[in-house]
């Protein structure tokens, strides 16, 4: 069973929202749609759901064309942002809609919701209003009510946008663990590329309506299809440099990275500029505390880039300090070696 | 369409029919029972060649100026009472606001007749100042009611902005509240303006025959002159005047949907403090006023202990009725079940077909023309109309004329619009991703339907029901024309009772006055307990 996507182009008057999208999902496999809004991610979510026309192209289900299928025919889940649950229905009514519809008997009905009550950590909440639950409460009836009719695909529109940010990061693991769980097909919008790489096997990076790369999460992290999908994904200083024997040489110091010789591009995030050693230094103009590290700003030359140091005895503004590169944090741009180069 | 159906591909054209085979049924019951009617009044006043002898009367003139100066006198008063009261609703929590709610909608639901006979009652000496107040007790509701809407959505922060960089709390009011209330004042203004204009039962009774409006005489040269030439010309100038207080009120409409922010009424609400307290005293005199003609009728029909109501069994001195009191108000139930039905029916099927075009890709310009075509008939005289009926329906087969549904027919054209009103805003307000949420899960086009919008809807088409009812068992204006002498309706049977002499056609007047505003009040309780939200715009 898989997902094909071929051409896909959906068109408002002149705007075109997303242009010539081609995508495969395989069985089992969760696939996030990463873009920043405004990239046509949940307009390609929704052409697959059925919910918006297409302009041109095909979508196809294990060969078969969807186009004359109608959203409730597709047999496909979908999760939106604000849960969007029956507000005249409670947890448990919630959670059979999608059984009803199927005219599955009521006794297994109620088997099932309380599995997947129990699958994503409600046990014994079927009787409660989805009024009174909280945000991350109503994402997770929400999830359990696409889950129950076992959909054959599962589309998850910014599942987690709306929730705070811890409450966000846990649901994103209890999310990965649930979809694994479950076996199920997902295909994933997010632009959070934190959700995204902790979610899903591979990553669509779209921008401004265009697909731009596809890989896994370390793929599309290392190796970048271009400058601003680099940046996107957080690279704020981009150097151009020269590799020899493994060895890069560039204007922040040396770096071992597996690049061929020659010239070589690359991506820093602020992860891959260590304060302490190393050969370059520079003076600090910023610091901000974030949650378990100090952000720096450094000039280096006539260069400002961005830097990481441990909380404790971090520099302050004004202070020169050494500089050093590390592997860990480096994005290769243009590199001959790049194995998703398009 | 509906994206959810747009796409499913061979049931984009079994869904498109199907819609239009929908608006079928509300639009011909209104080109049916409302255009022809009132085409033919318009045709028949400009044939008959009366409408320049009729404008160049002068008569015709004082008629439109008395007519104009009570409808704006009624409006300045309605507003004026409203507003403190639409204070205390949007923005006072205080225990038994719900009581509040309760008086000020009694009266805008009271029939015409009672409330005119009330004023009779409580202001014997009558004159125009009586016709005035009685027409704005009516509407204060509306003014209230309209307004409250929207101020308990404004976001009460620009407020307290105006007032942290030093304006007065008077001042912050005129500067910064007023200017974003006024689009609700002023389309509650010309609604107010359209119901005093058209006003039919309150100046019957309380004007006589030194006080005219448009509306009685057209309803006068009818019935007692048979100058039906005359009649029409009148209801030709009448119906141009509606036109124009409807634009001006979908005008001020168009402007309120797009003017503010609006926030959740919960965070807008909040105990009185300071000068407050003044404007809450005011409004509770309000409510107070609102109470007096209601308690005087009450009191009147007491007055020779129940006489009055045990004569509600027989027909009246020297028998002005051709059936007994209690007939007739078998009659008002029967007829106002039927009415109400076919008014659900339609309204209910006309608020689908709008919010459907709505949630397409239906240009806004053609919903709003259909939303405000099925608004006309609240607008219309009801006078008119039933004028109207007299003089086309026999050209239908069955002869309805005569018929018994003839009344509810005129009845359910007055309540559809009520219906479309309270039942389409909580349709528009069902969020779209609602509905695909449950067409993903397998939900068909019409399981959409059932499995969502009409559980979300429910209380609102129920209180429809309700509210729909009561204006159907009050409707004076066109049941006048079309009940039959041998099966009038109590309001009917009221009027007939005071325009014969007889102290015991009196008594009974009021009595029966008092059992039509104890079921109003009745269901106007059952409204509230059904749940406020329900009330959709009004």
């Amino acid at each position: 069973m898989v997902l094909r996507l071929s051409g896909v182009t959906v068109r408002y008057r002149d705007f075109t929202a997303v242009a010539d999208a081609d995508l495969e999902v395989a069985d089992g496999e969760v696939l996030a749609l990463l873009g920043p809004s405004g990239s046509g991610k949940s307009t390609l979510l929704r052409a697959v759901a059925g919910l918006e026309p297409l302009s041109g192209g095909v979508v196809e289900w294990d060969g078969v064309d969807l186009a004359g299928i109608a959203v409730h025919r597709r047999g496909f889940g979908l999760v939106f942002q604000d849960g969007q649950l029956f507000p005249h229905r409670d947890v448990a009514g919630n959670v059979a809609f999608g059984l009803r519809m199927a005219r599955v008997p009521a006794a297994r009905r109620a088997d099932r919701v309380a599995e997947l009550l129990r699958m994503v950590g409600l046990a014994g909440y079927q009787r409660r209003k989805v009024t009174e639950l909280s945000g991350g409460e109503q994402q997770r009836v929400a999830l359990a009510r696409a889950l129950a009719p076992k959909p054959k695909l599962l589309l998850l529109d910014e599942p987690l946008s709306a929730l705070d940010r811890a409450l966000r990061d846990q649901l994103a693991v209890d999310l990965a663990e649930v979809l694994r769980t479950a076996g199920t097909t997902a295909l994933l919008v997010t632009h959070d590329q934190d959700e995204a790489f902790t979610v899903a096997d591979r990553v669509a990076v779209l921008r401004a309506g265009r697909i731009t790369q596809v890989g896994t999460p370390d793929e599309v992290y290392r190796w970048p299809a271009d400058d601003q999908t680099a940046e996107f994904l957080g690279v704020t200083t981009i150097l151009d440099a020269v590799a020899s024997d493994g060895v890069v040489k560039t204007d922040l110091g040396p770096v071992e990275l597996a690049v061929p010789d020659g010239p070589a591009r690359l991506g820093l995030h602020p992860s891959a500029v260590r304060v302490g050693a190393g050969s370059v230094r520079g003076r600090v103009t910023a610091r901000v505390h974030r949650r378990d590290h100090v952000r720096l700003t450094i000039e280096v030359g006539d260069r400002v880039v961005a830097a990481v140091a441990p909380t404790l005895g971090a520099p302050e503004p004004g202070d020169e300090v050494r500089l050093g590169l590390d592997a860990d944090g480096i994005a290769v741009l243009h590199s001959r070696g790049n194995p998703t180069a398009h | 369409m509906d994206p959810a159906v747009a796409f499913a591909g061979p049931g984009l054209t079994r869904a498109g029919a199907g819609l239009a085979a929908l608006a079928l049924v509300p639009l011909g019951f209104l080109a049916v029972f409302f255009a022809w009617p009132v085409v033919a009044i318009v045709s028949l006043g400009l044939r008959s060649g009366s409408v320049l002898p009729t404008l160049a009367d002068p008569d015709t003139w004082k008629l439109v100026g008395f007519t104009l100066a009570q409808a704006a006198g009624s409006t300045v008063v309605a507003v004026l009472a409203g507003l403190p009261v639409a204070f205390l609703l949007a923005r006072v929590r205080l225990p038994g606001r719900w009581l509040v709610r309760v008086v000020v909608l009694v009266p805008f639901v009271l029939p015409t007749v009672v409330v005119g006979l009330a004023f009779k009652v409580l202001l014997p000496g009558g004159g125009a100042w009586t016709i005035v107040l009685a027409n704005a007790f009516f509407n204060v509701a509306v003014v209230a009611r309209t307004v409250a809407g929207l101020w308990a959505h404004t976001d009460r922060r620009a407020e307290d902005a105006a007032k942290a960089l030093g304006a007065s709390p008077a001042r912050a009011f005129t500067s910064v509240v007023l200017p974003q209330l006024a689009p609700a004042i002023g389309s509650a203004a010309a609604i107010v303006f359209l119901f005093c204009a058209t006003s039919f039962g309150v100046v019957l009774i309380l004007g006589g025959a030194h006080y005219r409006t448009l509306e009685t005489e057209i309803y006068l040269r009818t019935v007692e002159m048979l100058d039906l030439p005359t009649a029409s010309a009148l209801s030709l100038l009448q119906l141009l005047a509606v036109i124009a207080a409807l634009s001006a009120g979908a005008l001020a409409r168009r402007r309120r949907e797009t003017a503010l922010r609006l926030r959740s009424a919960k965070e807008t609400a909040r105990r009185p403090r300071g000068g407050e307290w003044a404007v809450v005293g005011l409004a509770c005199a309000v409510l107070v006023l609102l109470l007096v003609p209601i308690g005087s009728l009450v009191a009147r029909s007491l007055t020779s202990g129940f006489a009055g109501y045990r004569a509600l069994a027989g027909t009246g001195t020297s028998g002005t009725l051709v059936v007994s009191g209690w007939t007739a108000a078998e009659n008002s139930l029967r007829a106002a079940t039927d009415a109400t039905l076919l008014a659900l029916g339609l309204g209910i099927v006309a608020s689908v077909v709008l919010v459907s075009l709505r949630r397409g890709r239906t240009r806004g310009t053609v919903v709003e023309l259909v939303d405000a075509a099925m608004m006309l008939p609240l607008g219309v005289s009801a006078v008119t109309v039933g004028f109207g009926y007299l003089i086309t329906l026999g050209a239908l087969p069955g002869d309805l004329r005569t018929s018994p549904l003839l009344v509810p027919l005129a009845q359910a054209l007055v309540v559809t619009p009520l219906v479309i009103r309270m039942v389409l805003p909580v349709l528009r307000s069902v969020d779209v991703r609602l509905r695909q949420a449950a067409a993903t899960m397998g939900a068909g086009r019409l399981r959409v339907w059932r499995e969502v919008d009409l559980p979300l809807a429910g209380r609102s088409v129920l209180a429809a029901a309700a509210f729909g009812y009561v204006v159907a068992l009050g409707e004076f204006g066109a049941t006048s024309f079309l009940a039959r002498p041998d099966i009038p309706t109590l309001p009917v049977a009221i009027a007939r009772l005071l325009s014969r002499p007889g102290e015991l056609n009196n008594q009974m007047a009021y009595a029966a006055c008092t059992v039509l505003m104890l079921v109003t009040i009745a269901v106007v309780l059952l409204v509230e307990w059904i749940g406020s939200g329900a009330l959709g715009e009004f």
